[in-house]
């Protein structure tokens, strides 16, 4: 089926998400839609899955004008969506989120679950894997969960599969596996939309690339552009990929963690006996795909996790047991994977943001009294020097755009007398300018003499960042090794293989 | 460096993690806190006599046995079978496995037998009576949790209950005491308690305003609004507003003859035998039809729900207003339901009872009515221990309810997850 | 930083980098982000009860302006006066001929509603058929006294709702505190002065114990502190009506009913306005809720406990981060609010309902302490000013049921409807024709209101 999208436009209030955007996607064909975080794919896609209303501009499948009112037309014309975050309910069963919305009865208004078992099966055997249509959706691995993703967008018809940024919680080998069922979907005549920020995936699949900068189109290319052409597109200008760093001088053993393990509360050992060393001036990346233990190891760092065992040294002192304050105040760093459920607080301002976590002693705090003063003195040297973009110090955090809410965090951290820096995922959902700038500060904390732990899911930015680099895999550690590891290397890693001999340092 | 040699499995299944097992003390520490309790029972206040429990009325065909037990006896071993009890979760703890379901169910009722035994010492108990009581009480609350659950699984916490049962006790007494007809005037109580139910998702949906609040705040308004009509309407024109017909009890035949089971479920009237539809239809409808499958999709995940084309907002305002009507029927109790004329807040907090009930039945229809059942056998015990001439203050059974709950909620019953967007207005776009 | 080539047509000098990036992250707009990025969803974690659900409702209230809360009072008295004029037996009467007369009938509509809101005005305001001032003004006081435990109640319901929970149990806090605070004010004998100071801080160690047992629960279970505060006020409730039914725990000497004896000259609140005439009802306890008003300002504005308790109200989980004890925070939180509810119990035993107490003691203020502190918008004076309005309505309520023969409940309907229609602010715009001042919710709020 074809798709062409005409002038899309899409506002929220005065901001323009999507303007005049037009695409066209042949049949049998994948289109890759390449962008930025934020530039504005994501909306242009729910815009076509009938979720926002466009404020102008047309659909057309096969050259007929579409009027979706909401997501329930866009299916029943045949577009289907994998989300990017799942749109699965956890508590259902493989088969009932299958039918879910599209449900056949029996006597009695019963369900027929037995077709929607059987709509399952006939689906994943054409793509030669099996999933189990009555294991809930909650106790499949991501990757799977994806996959019932595609079943259930299959199940409606879809002829044309919208993919939004669907390798974002996959392994490597697994987003290749994803990729031969796009091409196998492709050869079977289903048009396909693959929206991404990652410049290999789409020199490797797509037929066509359009390029979307700031809610606009800004070019297409052909798969055969190289990644510096497809970069400067997507950015609007050259972009320095990596950061400009000195070799680093390495001090003493800073922090020492070893046998950590950490249960979460329905016993899975999502970190499992964990042990490694960052000396001082260090930064040691740690890589692996999302939820493969990085978030609950950064926590346990911080004392936010409850089962844990091991031992956590810093500079010669257990930190396990300790209250998050108490790590806190040993002088430990932490920028949190999550900013806006974890780092800031929304309807605080940037002022209030930047005392969070001294909200006991001075100079903030006298005698349990806010010192004003010396806060807004304070708030208003931190907004110069870290460049964070605002009306004000009293301007809600949760007004600043994603970049200018991060350096709030790193503000925050940085000005405290560090002993120890835990990041993880600095820079998710930034834009490039705040990158870069986040990654400097980064890197000159490390200068400074303080161990660095940085968590990455982007390859990216680990081989940008690291010193050196510690992979996860299900809890556990792959191997650890030197920050100029080939990606291809940390691929097989971040999969679970042992790296070759001799590569662990 | 811990590594794993073989190559990783995709297929589902194999993924998981290593695990182990955690526990938790909460079941051993509640175990022991209520063996202690009849411990003391049996030291410090022994009780001598017999026990006697009647399991029959004199009119039933089939005549039970009754039951006889020497109080101080029967306490002793039952104060020592809940010690075994006791030591045995202590054991399953600390050998890191969990207290199965069956022995916090055994325990409760080694404990109520206990109990019963000792304040019975010495006269007997017409357990027909407290049973057939228990269900009386237990119908509002029945109805009343079954609205509850209903509004929860669809993501809207419903705290309005208690007013929609006022509410519906209110309109069936006044529309049937002008009509004459207590069929009209139950109807007219489900219409009430939907127009409460609609006025709750209108404000949590449309305006989202938060449900607790709304609910909190209209509870008080129909406390208002019907005490201020019965001020200056019904009271001063009683006979013709406030003198509502009654459903008279209607015996099923051949069920109502089987032993302490029908003269306890089959000897009802009509708005139990309601009550008993009503579950049935909700714990089918909820977990075996379309309309249930969507209902918990967007208590769930509204978002997903979203994206497979069915309308959220609208799905959660035609079920809160289903859910109002379901209270309402059982608001009726009070008045048509009893026979009795309505009064200012006659319902008495039961609306806040079958919210709790909703909790400790863990957002299950068929739980939920079970927790309802227990807090109407602990209301109705205290009266039966009441005319027997019991050795504990009235006023301490008739906590007994809300201390359980307590209990309940802190988890000593076991774990329970509410519905994930239970409480969480969906704001589209 | 920003990219110089592309300068964005619409956007403001701020230089907002990435404008987008609001739009696309669920978490930046919707207050509820789509459960985790697909991972095996992770179990609910125990160890930080979840925050209550009601801040978006905060968010509502404090983002209203002072004109909706105008328009939500005169809707509500308007609905009021629709119950009053169609309950009327004049109006009824006349309705019957109202299209031969139909003046008869707007005049008695206007008759009911006049004379009960006059009568609500003389009641709670100024009497103006009284000759002097002073007799002229004492409804003014019953006003003042109405709504002393009204603002001390509100205070513990509004503190409680700025850590983000919610406490329904002002009931059973007030009756707890007010048996500790009557038993001291009747039983010991101490002299004046320490005798009233003694019984006030039993009675507030009272209300914040038992408000501390949902904190506490609520921190080291989870427990949803709505579900245990409702259960804590039966429990209070059959507790206390025990021990007044009790000799030797709460129950008068020689009486068998259930009621205490009454309180020693020593334990109770001075009048604030005895020097003017006998008669005046106004008590210290004012004065005492006053100060309380100032106190909970400082707390929630000035201190470093209150911005921890701010923070935990608003995002426990980065509060958490942050190294602030958020357990502990819930435990503080419902120990103060307790101890404030306490003090409405306190209050009322020593202070207007002195000739000893009974299980009703706590004549609902438990419920509207509620109602008071969403009107206030949970500010301290905010909440003082409600506390005020609620204590009008309460007193000249009164009035009007004698004068006028209008139901006291009336007052219950009215104070519903306020707090409907001042959390919903769309639906007052939309009855009055206002326009709609936040075409973006996002910008809505002004950056200095949190600075208070």
């Amino acid at each position: 089926m074809k798709l062409e999208l005409r002038g899309i436009t899409k506002r929220f209030g005065s901001l323009v998400a999507n303007d005049h955007i037009d695409l066209t996607v042949e049949a049998g064909e994948i289109h890759a839609l390449l962008g930025e975080n934020g530039a504005g794919k994501s909306t242009l896609m729910n815009v076509l899955y009938g979720l926002y209303q466009a404020d102008d501009g047309e659909v057309l499948l096969d050259d007929e004008v579409q009027h979706f009112a909401g997501p329930g037309d866009a299916m029943a014309a045949g577009i289907g969506m994998v989300h990017q975050h799942f749109m699965l309910i956890p508590v259902f069963t493989v088969a009932e989120n299958v039918m879910l919305g599209n449900e056949s009865t029996k006597a009695l208004g019963r369900l027929d679950l037995a077709a929607a078992r059987a709509k399952v099966a006939e689906i994943s055997s054409r793509f030669g894997f099996h999933v189990d249509p009555d294991t809930l959706v909650e106790d499949l691995p991501v990757g799977v969960q994806q996959r019932v993703e595609i079943i259930k967008a299959l199940s409606r018809d879809a002829r044309v599969l919208v993919f939004d940024e669907p390798t974002a919680v996959l392994t490597p080998q697994e987003t290749d596996e994803l990729m031969g069922m796009m091409r196998q979907l492709k050869e079977s005549g289903t048009s396909i939309v693959f929206i991404t920020h990652k410049l290999r995936e789409v020199r490797e699949v797509a037929d066509r690339i359009t390029v979307i900068r700031l809610g606009k189109v800004v070019g297409e290319a052909a798969p055969t552009a190289s990644n510096a052409e497809l970069a400067s597109l997507m950015v609007g200008r050259a972009v320095e990929l990596t950061v400009q760093k000195q070799e680093p001088t390495l001090g003493d053993d800073a922090l020492v963690v070893e046998h950590l393990t950490v249960v979460d509360p329905i016993g899975q050992l999502v970190v499992n006996d964990v042990g490694f060393t960052v000396r001082r001036g260090e930064i040691l990346a740690v890589a692996g795909v999302q939820g493969n233990g990085q978030t609950e190891l950064t926590e346990a760092l911080l004392g936010l996790q409850h089962r844990v065992q091991g031992s956590i040294m810093l500079d010669g002192t257990e930190l396990i047991g300790e209250r998050v304050r108490t790590v806190l105040e040993s002088g430990v760093g932490f920028v949190p994977e999550d900013r806006n459920e974890d780092g800031l607080v929304g309807e605080f301002t940037i002022a209030e943001n930047l005392m969070l976590d001294r909200s006991e002693a001075p100079p903030f705090v006298r005698f349990g009294n806010l010192q004003r003063g010396a806060l807004a003195d304070f708030a208003r040297k931190m907004v110069e020097e870290f460049d964070i973009r605002t009306q004000g110090i009293d301007e809600y955090v949760q007004n600043l755009s994603g970049g200018n809410q991060q350096k709030v965090v790193l503000a925050r951290e940085l000005s405290r007398d560090l002993r120890l820096l835990v990041a993880a995922q600095p820079t998710r959902g930034v834009d490039v300018g705040s990158i870069e700038f986040i990654h400097k500060r980064i890197v000159a904390a490390r200068d400074a003499g303080v161990p660095v732990v940085v968590v990455s899911t982007e390859l990216d930015e680990v081989a940008a960042l690291a010193d050196r680099i510690m992979v996860m895999y299900r809890g556990r550690i792959v191997g650890i090794v030197p920050g100029d590891t080939p990606r291809d290397v940390l691929g097989l890693m971040m999969a679970g293989e042992t790296p070759a001999e001799g590569a662990a340092a | 460096m811990t590594t794993t040699a073989e190559r990783p499995q995709l297929s589902p299944g194999a993924t998981s993690l290593d695990t182990t097992v955690v526990t938790s003390w909460k079941a051993p520490i509640a175990f022991g806190i209520f063996t202690l309790i009849a411990l003391g029972l049996a030291v410090f206040a022994p009780r001598a006599g017999d026990t006697t429990y009647r399991w029959s009325q004199e009119s039933d065909v089939i005549q039970v046995p009754d039951l006889v037990v020497p109080a101080q006896q029967a306490l002793w071993a039952v104060v020592a079978l809940l010690a075994v009890a006791t030591l045995s979760s202590i054991l399953r703890v600390r050998s890191k496995r969990r207290i199965p379901l069956w022995l916090v169910v055994v325990f409760a009722i080694l404990f109520m037998f206990g109990f019963l035994t000792w304040a019975g010492a010495g006269s007997s108990l017409p357990m027909i009576g407290l049973l057939f009581g228990s269900l009386s009480l237990a119908v509002p609350l029945i109805f009343g949790s079954l609205a509850g659950v209903i509004g929860e699984r669809a993501g809207v916490v419903n705290i309005a209950i208690e007013g929609q049962l006022l509410a519906g006790a209110f309109t069936a007494a006044v529309v049937a005491s002008v009509t004459g007809q207590p069929w009209l005037g139950l109807i007219a109580a489900m219409v009430a308690g939907m127009l409460v139910g609609m006025v709750l998702a209108v404000f949590s949906i449309k305006y989202f305003v938060d449900q607790i609040i709304v609910g909190v705040v209209l509870n008080v308004l129909v406390t208002g609004l019907t005490s201020f009509f019965f001020s200056q309407v019904l009271a001063p024109n009683a006979a013709t507003l406030n003198t509502p017909p009654r459903f008279d009890r209607f015996p099923i035949p051949l069920l109502g003859d089987i032993p302490i089971i029908g003269p306890v479920f089959f000897r009802q009237t009509v708005i139990v035998y309601l009550m008993y539809i009503a579950v049935a239809l909700v714990f089918f409808g909820l977990f075996y039809t379309r309309w249930g499958l969507r209902l918990r999709a967007v208590g769930e995940h509204p978002q997903a729900a979203d994206t497979v084309g069915i309308n959220v907002n609208r799905t959660r305002f035609w079920n809160v207003a289903l859910a109002g009507a379901i209270a309402g029927l059982g608001g009726t109790f009070y008045t048509i339901g009893s026979g009795i004329a309505f009064n200012k807040e006659m319902t008495a907090g039961a609306g806040f009872i079958a919210l709790a009930a909703v909790i400790f039945g863990q957002w299950d229809p068929i739980k939920a009515t079970l927790a309802a059942l227990l807090f109407g056998f602990a209301s109705n015990l205290q009266n039966t221990l009441s005319v027997i001439g019991s050795p504990v203050p009235s006023e301490f059974m008739l906590m007994l309810p809300y201390v359980v709950t307590i209990f309940a909620v802190a988890g000593f019953v076991g774990r329970s997850r509410a519905p994930a967007a239970d409480g969480k207005p969906y704001i589209k776009s | 930083m920003s990219d110089p080539t592309e300068p964005r047509g619409d956007a403001s000098a701020g230089g907002d980098l990435d404008p987008d990036v609001a739009i696309e992250e669920p978490g930046a707009i919707a207050p509820d982000p789509a459960p985790s990025r697909g991972a095996p969803s992770k179990p609910v974690d125990d160890d930080v009860p979840p925050p209550s659900k009601w801040h978006t409702m905060l968010r509502q209230i404090a983002t209203g302006n002072a004109l909706i809360s105008v328009l939500s009072v005169v809707l509500a008295l308007l609905v009021g006066a629709i119950m009053i004029a169609f309950t009327d037996e004049r109006v009824q009467e006349t309705a019957g001929y109202f299209f031969a007369r139909p003046g008869d009938m707007l005049f008695a509509v206007w008759d009911s509603v006049a004379g009960a809101y006059t009568a609500l005005f003389q009641g709670s305001v100024y009497n103006f058929r009284r000759d002097t001032f002073a007799a002229g003004i004492r409804p003014l006081t019953e006003t003042l006294t109405f709504a002393t435990p009204l603002i001390a109640g509100g205070l513990g319901v509004a503190l409680a709702f700025r850590v983000g929970m919610f406490n329904i149990g002002g009931r059973g806090q007030m009756l707890i505190a007010a048996s500790i605070a009557g038993w001291i004010g009747f039983a010991v004998d101490l002299p004046w002065g320490l005798h009233m100071l003694v019984a006030l801080i039993g009675g507030l160690v009272g209300g914040a114990i038992w408000a501390a047992i949902a904190g506490v629960l609520k921190a080291r279970t989870g427990a949803h502190e709505v579900i245990v505060t409702i259960m804590l006020n039966y429990v209070a409730f059959y507790l206390v009506s025990w021990m007044l039914r009790t000799p030797g725990l709460l129950q008068a000497p020689g009486s068998s009913n259930p009621k205490t004896p009454a309180m020693k000259d020593s334990a109770i609140f001075p009048g604030l306005l005895d020097w003017l005439a006998p008669g005046y009802n106004l008590h210290f306890g004012f004065v005492i809720a006053l100060a309380a008003t100032v106190l909970v300002w400082w707390i929630l504005s000035r201190s470093s406990l209150g911005f921890k308790f701010r923070a935990v109200g608003i995002n426990p989980n980065a509060a958490r981060v942050a190294g602030i004890n958020v357990k502990g925070m819930y435990v503080y939180a419902m120990l103060i609010s307790g101890a404030l509810l306490g003090l409405a119990g306190v209050n009322q035993v020593l202070g207007t309902v002195t000739t000893g107490f009974t299980a009703g003691i706590d004549a609902g203020i438990g419920f509207d302490a509620i109602t008071v502190a969403l009107l206030g918008r949970s500010t301290p004076w905010g909440t003082f000013a409600a506390g005020i309005l609620f204590g009008a309505f309460k007193a000249g309520g009164f009035s009007m049921q004698a004068a006028e023969g209008v139901p006291i409940e009336i007052v219950l309907v009215v104070q519903s409807l306020i707090v409907l229609f001042i959390a919903a602010p769309p639906l007052v715009r939309t009855i009055f024709g206002l326009p709609d001042p936040s075409a973006k919710p996002k910008r809505r709020k002004s950056a200095k209101e949190v600075a208070k």
